[in-house]
């Protein structure tokens, strides 16, 4: 799946990134534990989170991470997305809630980064 | 004595949350420049990032040093203290002193010294209470 058709799924708005639109999304993390995110999550992973520090940008850098989605329409301040851009970490908001997000890209095809297919 | 091909050193200020992560997010940069691979500058900047906060969050300062060499990265971080007592149940996962503003901005949750032991080839601590704690990472290229 790529970004756009992620954006699709969770009709979402783009704050930024609308040129990355067709990086590619292997995976996907619903979390609002950083610690998390950075252990168990792949790279091109998409992050979905109602995190808005700039935390969230830097551990999304960090761990290669494709997008942040951040769920029930929650907008970051701009300093997040200044620091964003300058990281190119396209940045979305869904109005829908964190379940309901991860539930509509799981049906869609999506699986989790964290080893989950037991 | 061997000679790194890269060296950087960054100074990690008690406190500053805002700044938390630069070092790291500099280091892997760098990395990127010099052509290592992608996945390994991950687990570089994973374990960096992880120990950079550690010291921001419970030490009262410290640095942080990567040395590259052809091979390997080794990452150096040294605070002054306070120390952990019991460095086994810090190294268990879950176990955690962070304060609660520590764990509403979404770290504190017990993963951070597991998860970079579990990206480095080689990791060890030492701590002294009252004196500090010196992390040694080693990650292969």
């Amino acid at each position: 799946m790529n970004l756009r058709e992620a954006k699709e799924i969770v009709k979402a708005e783009i704050l930024w990134g609308d040129e990355l639109l067709e990086r590619e999304i292997r995976t996907a993390c619903g979390a609002d534990l950083l610690s998390d995110v950075l252990a168990f999550t792949k790279d091109k992973t998409l992050l979905l989170t109602g995190l808005t520090n700039v935390q969230v940008v830097k551990t999304a850098e960090i761990s290669d991470m494709a997008a942040i989605v951040f769920v029930r329409g929650k907008y970051p301040a701009t300093e997040l997305v200044e620091l964003a851009k300058e990281r190119q970490v396209p940045l979305l908001v869904t109005s829908l809630s964190m379940f309901e997000s991860c539930g509509r890209l799981h049906a869609a095809g999506l699986r989790g980064s964290g080893g989950e297919e037991l | 004595m061997e000679q790194p091909a890269l060296a950087m050193e960054f100074h990690l200020t008690a406190g500053d949350f805002n700044g938390a992560g630069d070092a790291s997010g500099k280091i892997k940069r760098t990395l990127q420049q010099v052509g290592v691979k992608a996945e390994v500058i991950r687990r570089i900047a994973i374990s960096a990032y992880e120990a950079e906060m550690n010291v921001i969050i419970h030490s009262l300062g410290g640095d942080i040093r990567a040395k590259v060499y052809p091979d390997r990265t080794e990452i150096e971080v040294k605070d002054s203290g306070p120390g952990i007592a019991d460095v086994d149940q810090a190294m268990q996962e879950g176990y955690s002193t962070a304060p609660d503003h520590i764990r509403e901005m979404g770290f504190g949750a017990g993963m951070g010294l597991p998860n970079m032991s579990r990206c480095a080839d080689r990791f060890s601590i030492e701590s002294k209470v009252g004196e500090g704690t010196t992390l040694r990472i080693i990650i292969n290229h």
